[in-house]
């Protein structure tokens, strides 16, 4: 099974449902953190990494001798990447390039090769019995959506996976969330939290993947959040009060499970409680 | 001498628009007997990328020698550069001042982007 954590808006608690959840579990299990423009999941799973790996994406590279300068390659791209003026070398923008591959499969002259650009790196460990695995942006690179995918190819098939995705609902986040069996939505009791959950439920829909909300700092607003689940249909598995303590655990890095006990019971229900709402949604289906 | 300059209207009494990739238009101006022509730029006013880079061999193509504007970035620079145009930025105004004060000796040409990417 594959659980996405994801929000909407940012700051709800993503990562301490995530972290907090697969270090709860009595059982193999992998953390993935695909908010790979500032993982910080790693800050509470202090896995010992073992190993790093380099992440590229091709982009052409032009042989000027070849180039008879047609201007196919222009036309294809989408992105405004590749540039061929008179009498003067074609001028490439590597930074621009999304690597659809359309100018070397089009140029006729094959005068485009491939070149790499790195798009960040990727580093996997352990911590006791859980696999972990995040991405971290190359800074000044804006394509996070293949490292996100490179991070999600690391997962090891024999054990559930919980995937801590980036906030939003851009490309990214449909790139973390894309394929999985459930998302679970962290959200605030606030007209920001409420807003920006609606946007991450019509993402969700899209992508027509159950989902179940956590509700964060409750107590803090209202009751809107609540009022909108019910509406909506959309099952509350977990509400976690709004107390100060819960910032000080996190603010000092330290898991919500170990500095205080009682959670790690909730999180394994919640656990089952999701199981259940996969399997129910999978029978449904059928 | 033939100049294209960054405009937010189709004639000499136009103000300079301060963008080089999203100007609404581009003035291709012969500095001598100020004749002049408008060249719409629409097309790549909603380009989600690449604006600066389309707009440089909008100019290009009009084989102007000069291009005026208020801010030029790197990848419409290197364009620029490549076909052979100076840039002037930094310039605003009534295009036909700017064009008396460029022909008074008025501007330098930049030697680089004066403004950074807006995506890298």
């Amino acid at each position: 099974m594959i659980i996405s954590v994801a929000s909407g808006k940012g700051g709800t608690g993503k990562t301490m449902v995530a972290t907090n959840l697969a270090l709860a579990l009595d059982r193999k299990v992998q953390l993935l953190d695909c908010d790979v423009e500032e993982p910080n999941a790693h800050l509470f799973v202090q896995a010992a990494f073992d190993h790093r790996e380099t992440v590229t994406t091709p982009v052409p590279k032009i042989d000027q001798r070849r180039c008879t300068q047609c201007g196919e390659c222009e036309q294809i791209c989408q992105f405004k990447a590749i540039a061929v003026l008179p009498d003067t070398d074609a001028l490439t923008f590597p930074e621009l390039c999304h690597s659809c591959g359309g100018c070397w499969t089009v140029c006729p002259e094959n005068a485009i090769s491939l070149d790499q650009r790195e798009l960040g790196v990727i580093e996997t460990g352990h911590r006791n019995g859980i696999f972990f695995a995040h991405g971290r942006l190359r800074i000044g690179e804006a394509m996070a959506p293949p490292l996100i995918r490179a991070v999600r190819a690391t997962a090891l098939p024999d054990r559930p996976t919980i995937i801590d995705a980036p906030p939003g609902t851009s490309c990214p986040v449909i790139a973390a969330m894309k394929d999985t069996d459930v998302v679970l939505l962290v959200t605030e009791p606030t007209p920001f939290g409420l807003h920006d959950l609606q946007l991450a439920v019509g993402a969700v829909r899209i992508l027509d993947i159950p989902c179940a909300l956590v509700i964060n700092r409750q107590g803090a607003g209202d009751d809107r959040v609540l009022q909108y689940a019910l509406q909506e249909k959309i099952p509350v598995l977990m509400e976690i009060p709004f107390d100060r303590r819960f910032a000080e655990i996190y603010s000092r890095g330290e898991m919500l499970i170990e500095a205080m006990p009682v959670w790690a019971p909730r999180f394994r229900a919640l656990y089952r409680q999701i199981e259940t709402l996969v399997v129910y949604r999978k029978a449904a289906a059928r | 001498m033939k100049i294209a300059v960054s405009s937010s209207g189709n004639d000499l009494t136009s103000q300079v628009d301060p963008r080089f990739g999203r100007a609404a238009f581009f003035l291709i101006v012969d500095a001598e007997t100020m004749d002049c022509r408008a060249v719409e730029n629409r097309q790549h006013l909603n380009l989600p990328q690449g604006a600066g880079i389309q707009a440089a061999q909008t100019v290009a193509a009009e084989n102007v020698d000069v291009v005026i504007t208020g801010n030029c970035g790197p990848k419409a620079f290197r364009v620029l550069q490549a076909a052979g145009i100076q840039v002037v930025t930094g310039a605003q105004g009534r295009i036909e001042d700017v064009i008396s004060r460029y022909n008074s000796g008025e501007f330098e040409t930049a030697d680089g982007a004066n403004v950074k990417g807006h995506w890298m």
